[in-house]
C-alpha cells in the first residue's frame, strides 16, 4: 500500500478550561469555538488516524506510546482541579503505536508501548482528543515529549512516524498539544481578569503566529531555541513541539496556515492553529539546520564495555555466506587489498584495454568489518547503518582493485549501483558519488534491489580502462 | 491544649522502584528484588523511629506540580489506582490514603497569612501523586498515620532556585507553626532524590543490580558533599550551596521539599542520621534522618 500521509496540522493549547469552563472567559471560549472548527475541519478531512505529541506527557526512557486500544479514567488538573473533572474514554489504535515503536527503534530511538489500566493519560491530550474527535470516531495515537530530548530525536521520532502513515497508507493528522509562551500567573486570578502574561510574550506569540499563517512551519521549529530562551519557563531543556510537527510535514515552509483562534489560559499564549499542505506559494527557508535521518545520540549508559552493535560490526563473518578465493582465469586480476569474494569469480577481468569488475561492497578486506556497520545482526534484528560510510568504502575498495590491475579511479567509464533502500540511503550515497566519482564522470545507473548477499546496503559494478 | 511538636524530620526520596522492589501487595508488578541498599536505609529509618509517637505525616513530593502556588489535599480520603506516567511498567500502587484535613487547613491558613499563594484541592477524582504514595508507603507501610500533602510549587522553573527557597523558607516556618499549634506530634518528609540525572534507557530486567550506577563522578561528589553537610550538621551550608548543587547535579532539590523540610527543623546544627544511599536509574538517592526527638531543649 502507499499513498499516506499527513492531511492537516494542528497546534493546541493544553489546559483545561477549554472543556470544562469556556463559558466563564470570552477568550476561553473563543479557544472553545476554534476547537470546535477544527473538529470539522478533522471530520471534512477523511482522516483515518489522528497523532498527538503532547507537551504535558514528559517520558525520560525515550518516547512512550499509548497502546491501550480504549483508555479510560478521570482526569483532574493539578493546578485547575476546582475547575472538575474530565471523564474519558478514548479509541486508540494500538497496532499504529507498535508499528511506531519499532519504526523508531530502526532509526536508533528508544521507545515504548504503554498499555496499562488506569494510566493517567496527560491534560493536554485529554483535552485535545476530547475536543478534536467528540464521538471517538476517529483512532489516535499519543506520543509523550521525552524530557532530554534535542532536536535530532524529536525530529527523527517524527520522520518514523511519517514514514509509516505513508507505507500504511494512512490518512493522518498531527497535532501538537502545547502552549506557546508557558508563563502562567502564579497567583490565583478572577477568569474575567486573564491576559498574556507579558507584553514580550505577547510579541513573541505573535511572531510565532505571523510565520504559522505564512506557512512558515520549518522556520518556527529552527527558532525552537530562541523561542525556549524568550517566551518558555524553562521546565525542559527545549521547546520540541514545533520540531516534531515541521519534521511531519517535511519540514516544509510552504504549508497553507490559519490562526483560528489565540488567547490567554491563566497567562499562558493559547491557540488553535490550523495548517494544511496544500503549498501557499511562499516559501524558501529562512534558516538551514541539518537533516536527520537516525538517532545516534548517547544511549547506551548501561553498557560500558562494548555494544552489541560494535560487536556485529568487528564479526560480520558470522553473519554471512562463506567467503572464497578468487578465480583465476585468463586476464583475470585479483588482489589481498580487496573483500575475499562469496562465490566463484575474480575482482576483475581484463579484456584488451577494459577492466570489468564484480560486484564489489564496502566490507574491509582481511577483517570483513563494515564500515558504517552491517544492516541486520546475525538474528536478522534491523541495525542503524551509515550509508554514507558504505558507499565510501566500496569506492575504496574499486580504487584497490583498480590500481592492481595498473589502472585508478580516475579511469572508470561506466557504474551500475544497486541499493537495498532507496528511500532510505539515495541522499547519502549520493552526496558521496559527488564528492568522488562524480568528479570523474562515467555513466551511472542506480538501481533499488531487495537484498545482497552480504548484510551491506550498497554494491557497485564498475567498468573502467587500462 | 500541650504545645505541638515536630518529632523527626526525614529525607525520604521516592523513586517508585523501591516500591516495586519490595513486592508490597498493593503494587501489580512483580519484582526479583532490587535497590537493596535503599530498601534496607528505610528499614533502618522505620526502625530508628519505631518507639517515637506521633499523630500525622507532613509530606511534600515534588510529583504533585502546581504552577499557581502551593496546594494542600483537603479531603479526609483518597483512594485509587496510581499508574507512574514515566514508569507504568513498575508502578500501578493501589492507595488509601487518609488525610489529616484540621491539619492541612491550619498550615494553609497560616501560609495565606504570611502571604504566601495557597489552595485547598477538595476535588474528590484527584490522583495522589506517585511520589507521596511511594514515600508513603516505604516510610510507613502500614498506612495507620493520616497525612499532609503539600504541592510542590514550581517558583524554581518560574524564577529562580533563589526565589524558590525564599518561598520555602518561609512555607517552612509556617508550616512549624502550625505544627506547634496544632498541639500535635508530627513527622515531616521531605520526598525528593539528591542528583537527578537519570539514565534514558532501562535493562532488560529493570531490577538487574549488574547495570546500576551513578550517572557520572560529578554527580557523585555533589552527593556526598550534601551528605557530608547533613552528617556533620552543617543545614546552613546546604541551603547556601543549594542553587549550585540543584543547577549543577540537575538535583530533585529544585521542587523545594528539602529546603522546606530543613526550614521546619530550623536549619538544625545538629548531625543527622544517614540510613544509606543508592542510585536509581543513575540518580541519587539518600535516607536521612533529623532525630529531633533527642534534642529536645536544646
Ligand atoms: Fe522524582
Amino acid at each position: 500500500m502507499s499513498g499516506g500521509e499527513i492531511v492537516e496540522s494542528f497546534v493546541v493549547p493544553v489546559h483545561p478550561h477549554t472543556v470544562l469552563a469556556p463559558q466563564q472567559n470570552e477568550g476561553w471560549s473563543k479557544l472553545r469555538a476554534a476547537y470546535d472548527d477544527a473538529a470539522e475541519i478533522i471530520s471534512n478531512s477523511g482522516a483515518d488516524l489522528l497523532i498527538i505529541y503532547s507537551t504535558t506527557w514528559p517520558s525520560i526512557i525515550g518516547h512512550q506510546m499509548i497502546s491501550d486500544p480504549n483508555p479510560e479514567w478521570v482526569m483532574v488538573d493539578h493546578d485547575f482541579h476546582d475547575l472538575g473533572s474530565i471523564n474519558y474514554s478514548f479509541n486508540i489504535d494500538a497496532e499504529f503505536a507498535a508499528q511506531w515503536n519499532a519504526e523508531n527503534h530502526s532509526r536508533g530511538l528508544q521507545s515504548r508501548c504503554v498499555n496499562y489500566r488506569g494510566f493517567p493519560i496527560d491534560v493536554g491530550s485529554v483535552v485535545a482528543l476530547t475536543l478534536l474527535n467528540p464521538d471517538n470516531k476517529i483512532p489516535a495515537v499519543i506520543v509523550s515529549s521525552n524530557v532530554y530530548a534535542d532536536r535530532s530525536e524529536t525530529t527523527v521520532l517524527a520522520k518514523a512516524c511519517r514514514d509509516l502513515v505513508k507505507k500504511t497508507g494512512r490518512k493522518a493528522v498531527a497535532i501538537t498539544a502545547m502552549s506557546l509562551s508557558n508563563r502562567m500567573f502564579t497567583e490565583h486570578i478572577e477568569a474575567k481578569n486573564d491576559k498574556i502574561h507579558s507584553l514580550k510574550d505577547d510579541e513573541w506569540n505573535r511572531k510565532i503566529l505571523e510565520f504559522l499563517t505564512e506557512g512558515r512551519l520549518e522556520d518556527v521549529g529552527q527558532l525552537s531555541r530562541t523561542i525556549q530562551q524568550q517566551i518558555r519557563v524553562q521546565k525542559v531543556v527545549n521547546f520540541k513541539p514545533m520540531w516534531w510537527l515541521s519534521a511531519m510535514n517535511e519540514n516544509r515552509n510552504d504549508l497553507t496556515g490559519k490562526v483560528l483562534a489565540y488567547e490567554a489560559i491563566h497567562g499562558a499564549g493559547c491557540a488553535v492553529v490550523h495548517l494544511n499542505p496544500t503549498p501557499s506559494g511562499v516559501g524558501d527557508k529562512e534558516y538551514d539546520e541539518d537533516e536527520v535521518e537516525v538517532f545516534s545520540g548517547e544511549r547506551g549508559v548501561l553498557d560500558n564495555i562494548v555494544s552489541s552493535e560494535e560487536e556485529t560490526i568487528s564479526s560480520p563473518a558470522d553473519n554471512g555466506p562463506e567467503l572464497w578465493d578468487p578465480t583465476n582465469a585468463e586476464g583475470s586480476v585479483n588482489t589481498d587489498a580487496a573483500p575475499k569474494p562469496v562465490g566463484a569469480y575474480p575482482h576483475a577481468r581484463r579484456v584488451g584495454d577494459l577492466l570489468y569488475l564484480s560486484g564489489v561492497g564496502p566490507r574491509q578486506p582481511g577483517t570483513n568489518a563494515i564500515p558504517g556497520g552491517p544492516i541486520h545482526d546475525g538474528n536478522g534484528k534491523s541495525l542503524n547503518y551509515d550509508i554514507k560510510a558504505q558507499t565510501q568504502a566500496v569506492i575504496d575498495n574499486i580504487s584497490r582493485i583498480l590500481e592492481e590491475a595498473g589502472s585508478s579511479i580516475d579511469n572508470v567509464l561506466d557504474v551500475t549501483s544497486f541499493l537495498i533502500d532507496m528511500d532510505r540511503d539515495f541522499k547519502g550515497y549520493n552526496e558521496v558519488w559527488a564528492d568522488t566519482l562524480g568528479k570523474v564522470g562515467p555513466t551511472r545507473t542506480t538501481l533499488a534491489i531487495r537484498a545482497l548477499p552480504t548484510p551491506i546496503a550498497v554494491e557497485m559494478k564498475v567498468i573502467a580502462k587500462i | 491544649m500541650a504545645k505541638g511538636e515536630i518529632v523527626a524530620g526525614c529525607l525520604a526520596p521516592h523513586p517508585p522502584h523501591i516500591v516495586y522492589a519490595e513486592n508490597p501487595p498493593q503494587n501489580e508488578p512483580v519484582a526479583e528484588g532490587g535497590w537493596e541498599q535503599l530498601r534496607w536505609g528505610y528499614e533502618r529509618l522505620r526502625e530508628s523511629l519505631k518507639d517515637v509517637e506521633y499523630d500525622a505525616i507532613v509530606v511534600l513530593s515534588p510529583h504533585w506540580q502546581t504552577y499557581i502556588g502551593t496546594h494542600f489535599l483537603g479531603l479526609d480520603n483518597f483512594q485509587s489506582l496510581s499508574v507512574d506516567p514515566i514508569f507504568p511498567n513498575l508502578f500501578r500502587y493501589h492507595y488509601d490514603l487518609n488525610v489529616d484535613v484540621e491539619l492541612a487547613k491550619q498550615i494553609h491558613d497560616k501560609a495565606h497569612d504570611a502571604g504566601l499563594t495557597v489552595k485547598m484541592m477538595t476535588n474528590p477524582d484527584f490522583r495522589v501523586d506517585y511520589g507521596t504514595i511511594t514515600t508513603g508507603h516505604m516510610f510507613r507501610p502500614e498506612w495507620d498515620k493520616p497525612l499532609v500533602v503539600i504541592s510542590s510549587n514550581r517558583s524554581r522553573d518560574y524564577y529562580s532556585v533563589e526565589v524558590m527557597q525564599e518561598m520555602m523558607m518561609e512555607l517552612g516556618r509556617v508550616t512549624r507553626e502550625a505544627i506547634l499549634d496544632s498541639g500535635k506530634k508530627v513527622v515531616v518528609l521531605a520526598s525528593n532524590s539528591l542528583s537527578h540525572r537519570h539514565f534514558t534507557t532501562e535493562s532488560k530486567i529493570p531490577e538487574d543490580m549488574s547495570k546500576e550506577h551513578i550517572t557520572s563522578h560529578a554527580m557523585h561528589l555533589w552527593d556526598m558533599r550534601m551528605i557530608d553537610y547533613m552528617k556533620s550538621g552543617q543545614c546552613q551550608r546546604l541551603i547556601d550551596e543549594m542553587p549550585e548543587f540543584t543547577e549543577q547535579a540537575i538535583a530533585e532539590t529544585d521542587g523545594g521539599a528539602f529546603t522546606w523540610l530543613l526550614s521546619t527543623l530550623e536549619v538544625p546544627d545538629y548531625p543527622a542520621i544517614l540510613h544509606g544511599y543508592g542510585t536509581i536509574i543513575g540518580t541519587g538517592n539518600a535516607i536521612v534522618e533529623w532525630p529531633v526527638y533527642q534534642h529536645k531543649g536544646e
